[in-house]
Parts: structure tokens; C-alpha cells; sequence
């Protein structure tokens, strides 16, 4: 008991990292996910194809394949990155075309008429997106959005295979030294589980309400 | 890029691996999807028609499951199970395990969603023309369920396959595992994920293509 509590300040340093590249991921998936998923909803066709393209191949290829990729792979085109940058790269190349799918499936999923009505009654362009479009989507967004910040929180364990000290292999390291492991792998459990229920009852909740 | 020197021919020499690692990573994969779906069937029937207190447990699995990473859960049967009790397995057969834990969890909810969508009346008309609770499970329910659910399951099936790829973290030699074995073997990097990489993308859309004529194939008729 007492090296469990001895171990806790290495955990939560370790959790500190899975949090900070997970909030990482996140923040550049949308911005990267957000508009050219907007464009792969309403764009032309040539600038529909390469995000299409772009999304089929990520979501075809493990995450795993993903970070070793930019990891060990870039290099060899003398692309070289700190571990942490990589992770970040191929977490948010493939958390972004998620972002897009997401994005696309909420415009798209808006009925025709809406956009027929706003068009009836004068709305332009803008404010059709503004005050038609894009609150309708919102509510679409939302619930797919918040399960897949699980998934991100849950994907970023993966970093730890680059010997990125986040939550991962901070408890391996921690097992390493004490050689108790069943009950510090079920308390790094309940940490990702204590992060991501909250979550993802919070997205069931916004999927009961909205749609 | 300009000055990198393809040379293919090393890692020709290795491709038998990466064919041995698809092998290895589609058997996980329908393994773990067979026990995976034998575990939501039985759960999401028990959620459904069970005694009320089974559901909280079920919900506790599900939950649980569902919200801590596979390596994790990987780790944790794979080296925290045996350090506990006296019990020896090796690295595919704990994968396996594991993977049929993770799939079960996602496969109850795609299960009881598919089996909550059948058309009460269906049920009813099984009662009527005389079949037993067990021959409309069999002839009605479940036949009806699947092709309800067959979209979503498409889905997660092909996301497993993905996820066969975390095998390699404890030394299972599937594709990825192949994959990091001839690059360290050869330094030839780009060379194994230009070969590699499409093989899983290949792999995925070959299982979806399959799932969606399948899903054609069974659609019920509107």
C-alpha cells in the first residue's frame, strides 16, 4: 500500500502528459478537421476529391502504423521529429480525418428543405450557413465529437510505444521498478476510466437530447 | 527525399514476413471477432430478456471496457493476470482473450440495438403460428437483428482488424509487428511502409467491400 502511495506522483505525471497530448490532438484536429470537412460537405469536386482521398486512406491504416510512420519513417526523408511532436503529428492526421467525417456526416445529414426554405425567404449565402446551417449542425456534431475525445484519450496510450512518459508507460516503468502489476495496471484503469466515463456519458446525454 | 536510394530488393527478401504477420493479424482478427460476437449475443439477450440484475453488470463490463485503452487491457491480461495468479498463456492466446473482452463490449451494444429494432408485430406472428420462445430467437429474432445490424457491425469489424495491430506491443509477429522487425532488420524504412501500409489498406477496404455486398445481399426489402 504504502508503494502504491509512493508511485502516485509519477502517475500523475504521467497522466498530466496523456491529458496534454490528448488536448493537443483535439485542438489541431478541429482545426484542421472542422473546415475541410465543411468542404468535403458543400465544396466543388476538385477540392472534395483529395479530403475524401486524404480520409479514406488514414481511416484504412492502423493509428499504430500511423506513429510509427512519422516516427521512424520521416526520418529517413530527413523529416526528423522530437517523439512528442511526432505522436502529436500522427494523432492529429488521424483524429482530423475522423473530425471530417464527423463534420461532413452533420451537414449532410440536414434536410434539403431547410436549406430551400432560407433560400425562399432571401437568406444569402452567409446567413443561411450562420443561422440555418450551422446551429443544426452543432447538435449533429456534438455527440460523435465527445465519444471521439475518448477515443483520442484512449488512442493517445499508444504514445507510450515511442517512449513518450504519458500515463502508459508510466505505469509500465512503475511496474518495472516494484514488480506489482496487477493492481497498478487496474489503477491506471480506473484513471483513463475516471477521464473518459464522464465523457462518454456526457455524449450520450447530448445524443438523447439532441437527436 | 531527393537523395533517398530506394533499394526494395532488401526488404523483397523479408516480404514472406509481412505475408506471415496479414496471416497472423486476420486470424487474431476473426478470432477475436467470433468470441467477440458470441459474447455480445449472449449478453445483449441476457440484457434484454434477463433478470433485471444482470443489467447493471453487463452495463459495469461494457463500460469499463469501452473506456480504457486496448493496450492497456492488453498489458494487463498480458503480464498483470499472470503475476497475480498461477495461471501461464502466451502472447497470442492473451491477445486473443483480450481482443474478445474489447470486441464484446462494442459487439452487446450493436447486438441490442439490432435486436430492439425487430418489429414487435414479427415477434407476435412467430407466437401466433405456434413457435416456441426458442424457435422465434432462432427463426425470427435473430435473422432479422443481424441484417438490422449488420451496417454497424461492418464497421466494427473492420476497426478490429485495425486493432490487431497493438498485438505487436507484446511481441505477437502480426503485420505491424513485421513491419518494425524488417526495418530494424534493414534500416530500408520508407521501403517496409511503402509495402506495408498499403497492405493494411488494402486488407481494411477488402473486409468492407465483402461486408457491404453482404449487407446488400440480406438488406431487408422496404
Amino acid at each position: 500500500m504504502a508503494t502504491l502511495i509512493q508511485t502516485l506522483p509519477f502517475l500523475v505525471d504521467g497522466l498530466l502528459t496523456t491529458l496534454l497530448v490528448s488536448a493537443c490532438v483535439i485542438v489541431l484536429s478541429l482545426i484542421v478537421g472542422l473546415p475541410l470537412g465543411c468542404v468535403l460537405a458543400f465544396g466543388p469536386l476538385w477540392a472534395r476529391a483529395p479530403i475524401r482521398l486524404y480520409a479514406d486512406f488514414v481511416r484504412g491504416v492502423p493509428i499504430l502504423v500511423l506513429l510509427y510512420f512519422v516516427y521512424y519513417g520521416l526520418p529517413a526523408i530527413k523529416v526528423n521529429l522530437p517523439s512528442l511532436l511526432a505522436a502529436i503529428v500522427a494523432l492529429t492526421a488521424f483524429k482530423s480525418a475522423q473530425i471530417i467525417e464527423i463534420t461532413r456526416g452533420s451537414f449532410q445529414s440536414i434536410p434539403a428543405g431547410q436549406t430551400e426554405a432560407a433560400k425562399a425567404i432571401g437568406l444569402t449565402l452567409f446567413d443561411r450557413f450562420t443561422h440555418v446551417l450551422a446551429p443544426q449542425a452543432v447538435r449533429r456534431f456534438l455527440p460523435p465529437f465527445v465519444n471521439s475525445v475518448v477515443d483520442t484519450v484512449k488512442g493517445s496510450s499508444l504514445v507510450s510505444l515511442l517512449g513518450i512518459v504519458d500515463l502508459m508507460l508510466s505505469l509500465q516503468q512503475v511496474i518495472g521498478r516494484t514488480h506489482v502489476a496487477l493492481p497498478l495496471y487496474l489503477i491506471g484503469a480506473l484513471m483513463y476510466f475516471a477521464i473518459n466515463f464522464p465523457l462518454s456519458a456526457l455524449s450520450r446525454r447530448l445524443e438523447k437530447r439532441f437527436v | 527525399m531527393a537523395n533517398y536510394h530506394f533499394n526494395f530488393a532488401i526488404v523483397w527478401r523479408y516480404a514472406g514476413k509481412l505475408f506471415d504477420g496479414l496471416l497472423l493479424s486476420l486470424e487474431l482478427a476473426a478470432a477475436s471477432i467470433a468470441i467477440g460476437m458470441a459474447i455480445g449475443l449472449v449478453l445483449a439477450l441476457i440484457s434484454l430478456d434477463g433478470p433485471k440484475w444482470a443489467r447493471p453488470l453487463i452495463a459495469a463490463y461494457v463500460e469499463f471496457v469501452r473506456n480504457v485503452p486496448l493496450l492497456l487491457l492488453v498489458y494487463l491480461v498480458f503480464y498483470g493476470i499472470p503475476s497475480a495468479i498461477d495461471l501461464q498463456y502466451d502472447a497470442v492466446t492473451s491477445f486473443v482473450a483480450t481482443l474478445s473482452i474489447y470486441s464484446g463490449a462494442y459487439l452487446v451494444e450493436v447486438m441490442r440495438a439490432g435486436l430492439e429494432a425487430v418489429p414487435r408485430g414479427l415477434i407476435e406472428a412467430g407466437k401466433a403460428i405456434g413457435l416456441t420462445p426458442m424457435k422465434v430467437l432462432w427463426h425470427v429474432r435473430l435473422p432479422t437483428a443481424m441484417r438490422i445490424a449488420l451496417p454497424s457491425l461492418s464497421n466494427t469489424y473492420v476497426s478490429l482488424f485495425k486493432d490487431t495491430s497493438i498485438a505487436s506491443a507484446i511481441a505477437v509477429p502480426e503485420l505491424a509487428y513485421g513491419m518494425r522487425w524488417i526495418e530494424t532488420q534493414t534500416f530500408r524504412t520508407v521501403e517496409v511502409y511503402l509495402l506495408a501500409t498499403p497492405i493494411y489498406l488494402i486488407t481494411s477496404y477488402a473486409i468492407l467491400l465483402l461486408l457491404r455486398l453482404a449487407e446488400r445481399r440480406y438488406r431487408i426489402a422496404r
